[in-house]
C-alpha cells in the first residue's frame, strides 16, 4: 500500500516504514495508541497522523508527541467475492456508461477510502431490483467530477452513447456529476442527431455509499426509463421531491440544477417534465419524440470552444466585451437581466464585437420565461446592435448551443438562423401558465 | 450470584444548538409541517447481523416518514444539505467535560458515520466524533471499587419515533440532531448498585458543568451486561438512574433462566431439526372462536405455523417478571417482519381457539401432545420473515443466550431490539473537515472546573442549608436559585431555596404539574413576595393555578389570593365589631384570639406580620377610642 501523506508527517511515517491501512503502535508522551494509519486527505495539515482506533473511532495525531512508531502487521489488499450477474434473455441490454461523479464511487468501509465502482455486480448488490428491469453492462469512459469535464468530454460521451445505440442497445444510462450534467445532456441532445431512442442522464446529490443515497431511486428510474420507454431524447432522470417516491423525466435541454444539495435539485425550466417515474411504472406527463428502435444515429462532435458565457451587472463596464474580443473567444451568450436586457453603456460594445463577427446572444438570469427585446429601448437597442434573443433557452443552453453551431457554420447569417431553430427541443414554441416554480402547488 | 461485569454509556444532551446546523435544539409541541417519505438504500455485503437476509428484505420494504418544520427543523436534518461545521459550542463543552474527568483529550478531532439503518437518522447513519480517551487518572470513585472511564464521543442524538407500523416508521425531526456527549466507562462496574452510583456520580459531573440540557429524556443511561456463561447484553435508553440495579438485576435473572431453559432442552434432547417446518392453518383457525384471530382471518390475513418438538411449557416459561420465552420470540417476529405479535402453543386453548381445534393443529402439523408451535396471522412473505426469524431464535435457544441489543422498558424489564452489532461499521464523515482541539485547549488555560461539591459549597454560602444546597444541584436548579436570590431583596434565602424544593416535591407528589411552570413566573411569583405584593402563604395556591394554566398572567392569578389595605381595613372592623364586647373586657389581651379570627377570614392573602400589625393597631385606636 502507498503512504498518502505529505511533508513532516510523511517524513516521519516513511522513517518508520509505515504505510496506509497499516497497523501499528504509537508511543506518544502521554502513552501507546494501537490502531490502523489511515490515509490523509492532501488538503489537510502535515502534522497529524490519522489513526483509525479499534472501536472504530478515527483521531488525528500530533507527530510532535509521537515518539515512536511499532508496524504490528502490514495492511493487506482483500478481495470482495461478489457473485456474478447471469445475462437475462428477456430483459433489454442497457449498457452503463460512467463519467465519475457522486453516482460512480462508493466508500469502502474497512479502509473509508473513496473508490469507484468496477463492475455491475457492486451496484446490483446494492439495488438488486436494476437485475430485473435490463442486462446492465458497465462501460466506463472517464472518472471525473462533472465540473472539471469539457467540450471534448461531451464528445466522448456522445460517440460512445451513438456506437452503443448503433450496436444493439436499446437505450443507454449515462452516470454523470450532477454539477454540469445540465450541460453535457445538452451537448448530447446537439450532437445525437436523428436520435430516436432513450440516453438517460443520472447521477445522485447523496452519495451511494450514504444507506441515504438518493442513487437507488434514481438509477431504477433511469434504467427504467433507458428499458421500457419509448422517449427518443436525451434525457434528466432525477429525483421530483424530497421524497424517495418519484423522479422526473426532464428533457436534456431544458432542465437545470437549481439547488446546491436537494435530491430535487433539478427542475424543469419553460417545458414541462417528460414523465414521472416509481419504481412501479412510467407516467407520461407531456409530448416527447417517439423512440424508434430501428433507427441508427449519427454522432456529430464538430464543436467550437471559444464561445463566452457573461453575466451582466448593474454598472458593469464595457472593457470585459472588449477584452472577450480580444481574447479570441468566437461567441457570446449573454445573460442579461429581465426580458434580456443589458446596461446601455456596454450597448456600443456589443454592436463592435458583432460587427467584427462575433455572434451574441442574448438570454436572461430569471431563468424562466422568454426573452423579448422588443418591449423596452434597451433591448430594441440591442436588436439593432445585432443580439441573436435566445427565446426560452436557458443561459447554459445557449453557451453549448452556440458552440455546437461555430461548429457547422462562420456566416452570420447561418448563426443566427441555426440560433433561433429548434434543433432539440431546446426553444419552446410556447411555455404554459404551468411551467413556472409557483404555480407547481396546482398539480 | 453469578460474576457479572457492567460498563455504562451515559447520553446527556447540550444546551447549545444542534450540532452540524444552526436550529435551535428544541422540542416541538405541534405536529410536523409535513411527512418526507424515505426509504434505505442498503447492500447485502453490509449488514452483519445473525439473519442478514431477512433484515435486508425488511428494510428494503420498509418506508421511513420524516416530519419536518418549516421553522425549527431545516435542510440539514432531512439530509437534504451536507452538514455545516460542528457546533463550537458543543465542542468546547465536550472538552470541559473530558477535562473534569481527567481525560486526554484528542489532538485532531475527526467525525465520524456511524452506520444506523433503522431510520433514526435521515442520513442512515449517525455522526459522532472521538473526543477524549480515558487514561488512569480518568476514574470515577465508588465505595465499590474504582471504575475507569473509557471514552468521550460528541455526537448527533436520533429523531423520535411519533409511530411505528408494519411496514412504515414515523419520525420527528425536531429531535434529530441536538448535541449530545457519550460518556462510555470500562465494564468495571461489578454490582447493580454500583451501576447506579457511577451513573449518578458522571450525571452530577455533567450538570456542574451548567451546559447541559435538564428534564425528561436528556440524560440517558445504555448499560452493557455480561453475565458468567451468558452472553453480552447492551441495552438501550435507561432514563431513570434507580431503574439501573433493576434493569441489571432482572437482565441476570433472564439470562439464568434462559440457560436453565438450555439445560432442560439439552436433557430433552432437542435439536435443531426438532424446529421448522412451514404450513398454512388459514383453513384451520378460520373455524376459531369469536376473538381477534377470527378477526383478523375473516379481515383476509392467514395463518401459518412452525413446530417446535418436545419444547411443550418451554415457550411459556416465565424469563423476567411477566415476560416468557414466548415473548422473545414475539420480539423477533415485530422487529424483523413488522407482525404485531405470535401465538404460541403454551398459551393455547385461547383467544377463541379451543382445545379441539389445538389438536387438530398438532395433527396437520403432524407433532404430538409434547411439542410445541408457534403461529402468525398475516400475509405469507411476512410470515415466511416472522416465523424464521421465531425459528432462529429458538434455536439458539438451544445454545444458550445470543448476544443482543435490547431496549430497557418502564418496569425495568427489557425487549429485543436488534441483533448485537458487529464492530460498528464506521467511516470518516467526508463532509466535515477535522477540528484541532488545540485551540479550545488554549482557550482553556487557567480555566478551573467548579465540581458538583464546588456548587454545592457555594450554594451553602447564600445561608441555606446543605440538603437544600444538594437538593437544588440535584434537581438542576442552580441557576434558578441564583437568578432568584440576586433579584430578591427582603424575602430570605432558606424561603426562595424550600419553595423551589420542597414546596415543587411535594406539590408534584399531589399530581400538580409544576414542570410546565416557565422559570420566570415562579420568579415573578417570588418576587412579588418579595416586594410585599403577595403574601408567603399565598404563594403554594399561586403555584398551583400556574401549573393548571402556564402562560397565565402572574399578578392576576396573585390578585386571587391577596387582599387590598382597604380590603384588608374592612375585614379588621367587621371582627371587631364582632367582638366588641370581649375586646372592651379583655383589652390588649384580646389579641391573640382576634389575630386567630382575622387570619382565619384572610386566608393566605396577607402577610400574617402585616394583618397583625395592622390589627394592633386598630385594636390600640379602639381601646384609646373608648377611654377618651
Amino acid at each position: 500500500m502507498p503512504l498518502s501523506y505529505a511533508g513532516k508527517a510523511y517524513a516521519l511515517l516513511e522513517r518508520y516504514n509505515v504505510e496506509d491501512y497499516d497497523l501499528v503502535k504509537i508511543i506518544t508522551e502521554k502513552g501507546e495508541i494501537v490502531g490502523r494509519i489511515m490515509p490523509r486527505p492532501s488538503i489537510f495539515d502535515d502534522e497529524h497522523v490519522i489513526i483509525k482506533l479499534p472501536n472504530g473511532y478515527n483521531i488525528g495525531v500530533n507527530i510532535g508527541k509521537i515518539s515512536e512508531i511499532k508496524v504490528l502487521e502490514k495492511a493487506y489488499q482483500r478481495e470482495e467475492a461478489i457473485p456474478e450477474v447471469e445475462f437475462r434473455e428477456n430483459l433489454p441490454y442497457i449498457p452503463f456508461i460512467v463519467t465519475g461523479g457522486t453516482i460512480s464511487s462508493r466508500v469502502d468501509y474497512r479502509t473509508g477510502a473513496v473508490r469507484a465502482y468496477e463492475k455491475p455486480e457492486e451496484l446490483l448488490d446494492l439495488i438488486p431490483e436494476l437485475a430485473d428491469i435490463a442486462n446492465i453492462k458497465y462501460k466506463p469512459i472517464f472518472a471525473e467530477f462533472s465540473e472539471n469535464l469539457t467540450p471534448s468530454h461531451w464528445k466522448k460521451m456522445a460517440e460512445r452513447a451513438s456506437e452503443e445505440l448503433n450496436s444493439g442497445a436499446r437505450g443507454v444510462v449515462i452516470a454523470h456529476g450532477t454539477d454540469t450534467m445540465h450541460y453535457s445532456a445538452a451537448a448530447l441532445s446537439f450532437m445525437l442527431m436523428n436520435l430516436r431512442k432513450p440516453v438517460v442522464f443520472v447521477g445522485s446529490q447523496r452519495s451511494i455509499d450514504r444507506p441515504s443515497t438518493d442513487a437507488v431511486l434514481n438509477l431504477i428510474a433511469a434504467v427504467k426509463v433507458a428499458a421500457q420507454s419509448d422517449i427518443g431524447e436525451v434525457v434528466i432522470t432525477m429525483h421530483g421531491s424530497p421524497s424517495d417516491e418519484f423522479a422526473w423525466v426532464l428533457r436534456g435541454v431544458k432542465a437545470r440544477k437549481m439547488h446546491t444539495s436537494r435530491r430535487d435539485a433539478f427542475i424543469p425550466v419553460n417545458s414541462p417534465p417528460i414523465a414521472k417515474v416509481t419504481r412501479e411504472k412510467i407516467e407520461i406527463m407531456s409530448k416527447y419524440r417517439k423512440a424508434d428502435e430501428s433507427s441508427r444515429v449519427e454522432f456529430d462532435g464538430r464543436i467550437d470552444e471559444r464561445v463566452f458565457l457573461l453575466y451582466t451587472w448593474p454598472g458593469m463596464s464595457p472593457d470585459i466585451i472588449e477584452s472577450i474580443r480580444s481574447l479570441g473567444y468566437r461567441g457570446l451568450v449573454i445573460a442579461g437581466t429581465g426580458l434580456g436586457h443589458t446596461p446601455s453603456r456596454i450597448i456600443p460594445s456589443i454592436e463592435r464585437l458583432v460587427r467584427d463577427g462575433v455572434p451574441v446572444v442574448m438570454t436572461s438570469q430569471t431563468i424562466f420565461g422568454r426573452v423579448n427585446l422588443r418591449v423596452y429601448e434597451t433591448g430594441r437597442l440591442l436588436l439593432k446592435a445585432g443580439v441573436i434573443p435566445g427565446e426560452d433557452m436557458l443561459p447554459e443552453v445557449a453557451l453549448v448551443k452556440l458552440m455546437f453551431v461555430l461548429g457547422h457554420c462562420n456566416e452570420m447569417e447561418c448563426i443566427r438562423e441555426m440560433m433561433l431553430r429548434n434543433i432539440a427541443g431546446e426553444i419552446s414554441s410556447s411555455i404554459s401558465m404551468r411551467d413556472f416554480p409557483p404555480c407547481w402547488v396546482m398539480r | 450470584m453469578k460474576e457479572i461485569k457492567v460498563g455504562l454509556e451515559i447520553h446527556q444532551r447540550l444546551r447549545t444548538h444542534k450540532l452540524f446546523c444552526n436550529c435551535p435544539s428544541t422540542l416541538m409541541e405541534m405536529e410536523p409541517d409535513c411527512w418526507i417519505m424515505r426509504m434505505m438504500g442498503v447492500s447485502r455485503s453490509e449488514l452483519g447481523s445473525i439473519d442478514p437476509a431477512a433484515r435486508f428484505e425488511l428494510l428494503r420494504q420498509r418506508k421511513f416518514l420524516y416530519g419536518i418544520y418549516f421553522d425549527g427543523t431545516c435542510e440539514v436534518e432531512l439530509d437534504e444539505s451536507p452538514p455545516l461545521e460542528m457546533n463550537k459550542e458543543a465542542v468546547e463543552i465536550a472538552i470541559k467535560i473530558a477535562k473534569m474527568l481527567n481525560m486526554d483529550v484528542v489532538d485532531e478531532i475527526h467525525t465520524m458515520r456511524k452506520i444506523v439503518v433503522d431510520g433514526s437518522n435521515t442520513t442512515g447513519f449517525q455522526r459522532t466524533a472521538l473526543i477524549a480517551i480515558g487514561d488512569e487518572k480518568s476514574m470515577i470513585r465508588t465505595d465499590q471499587g474504582d471504575v475507569r472511564i473509557a471514552t468521550l464521543c460528541l455526537e448527533e442524538e436520533s429523531a423520535f419515533i411519533a409511530e411505528t407500523g408494519p411496514d412504515f416508521v414515523k419520525y420527528r425531526l425536531d429531535r434529530l440532531g441536538i448535541p449530545l456527549v457519550e460518556i462510555a466507562t470500562y465494564p468495571d462496574i461489578k454490582s447493580p448498585e454500583q451501576a447506579k452510583e457511577v451513573a449518578l456520580k458522571i450525571g452530577r459531573i455533567l450538570r456542574a458543568t451548567g451546559k447541559v440540557m435538564r428534564g425528561i429524556g436528556t440524560i440517558r443511561q445504555d448499560i452493557n451486561v455480561s453475565i458468567e456463561g451468558g452472553a453480552r447484553q447492551e441495552i438501550k435508553g435507561v432514563q431513570e438512574p434507580d431503574l439501573i440495579p433493576i434493569v441489571i438485576s432482572r437482565e441476570v435473572d433472564r439470562q439464568l433462566n434462559l440457560l436453565k431453559i438450555r439445560d432442560e432442552i439439552l436433557e430433552r434432547g432437542i435439536t435443531e431439526e426438532d424446529i421448522g417446518g412451514f404450513f398454512d392453518l388459514t383453513d384451520v383457525l378460520k373455524r376459531a372462536e369469536k376473538g381477534f384471530v377470527r378477526k383478523a382471518i375473516d379481515s383476509g390475513g392467514s395463518a401459518f405455523a412452525i413446530y417446535a418438538r418436545k419444547m411443550k411449557g418451554l415457550i411459556g416459561r416465565e424469563i423476567q417478571p411477566g415476560r416468557r420465552l414466548g415473548t422473545e420470540l414475539a420480539s423477533y417476529a415485530k422487529v424483523f417482519a413488522g407482525v404485531k405479535g405470535i401465538i404460541h402453543s403454551d398459551e393455547l386453548p385461547n383467544y377463541g381457539i379451543s382445545s379441539d381445534l389445538v389438536a387438530e393443529i398438532r395433527k396437520r402439523l403432524e407433532i404430538g401432545e409434547e411439542d410445541g408451535f408457534i403461529l402468525v396471522i398475516s400475509d405469507r412473505r411476512t410470515a415466511e420473515i416472522a416465523l424464521k426469524s421465531v425459528a432462529d431464535r429458538l434455536r439458539y435457544a438451544i445454545k444458550g443466550v445470543p448476544e443482543e441489543t435490547r431496549r430497557a422498558l418502564e418496569d425495568g424489564n427489557t425487549e429485543f431490539m436488534r441483533p448485537m452489532p458487529g464492530s460498528a461499521r464506521m467511516y470518516p464523515e467526508t463532509d466535515v473537515l477535522p477540528v484541532l482541539s488545540y485551540p479550545f485547549l488554549k482557550a482553556l488555560e487557567g480555566w478551573k472546573p467548579e465540581f458538583p461539591e464546588d456548587i454545592i459549597g457555594r450554594l451553602v454560602s447564600y445561608g441555606i442549608s446543605r440538603d437544600q444546597a444538594e437538593e437544588i444541584f440535584d434537581e438542576e436548579k442552580v441557576e434558578l436559585f441564583e437568578r432568584t436570590s440576586s433579584l430578591c431583596k427582603n424575602l430570605s434565602r432558606g424561603f426562595i431555596a424550600s419553595t423551589l424544593t420542597s414546596m415543587m416535591k411535594y406539590l408534584r407528589r399531589e399530581g400538580v404539574k409544576v414542570e410546565l411552570i416557565p422559570e420566570d413566573k415562579l420568579i415573578e411569583t417570588l418576587l412579588m413576595v418579595d416586594q410585599g405584593a403577595l403574601a408567603k402563604e399565598a404563594v403554594e395556591n399561586v403555584i398551583r393555578d400556574l401549573a393548571e394554566d402556564p402562560n397565565a398572567d402572574v399578578k392576576e392569578i396573585a390578585r386571587r389570593y391577596s387582599m387590598s389595605q382597604e380590603e384588608l381595613e374592612k375585614l379588621i372592623d367587621d371582627v371587631i365589631s364582632l367582638h366588641k364586647d370581649e375586646l372592651m373586657r379583655a383589652g390588649e389581651k384580646a389579641f391573640s384570639m382576634l389575630m386567630g379570627e382575622v387570619m382565619k377570614k384572610v386566608r393566605g392573602k396577607v402577610d400574617g406580620r402585616i394583618v397583625s400589625s395592622k390589627l394592633r393597631e386598630r385594636i390600640k385606636k379602639e381601646i384609646s377610642q373608648k377611654s377618651l
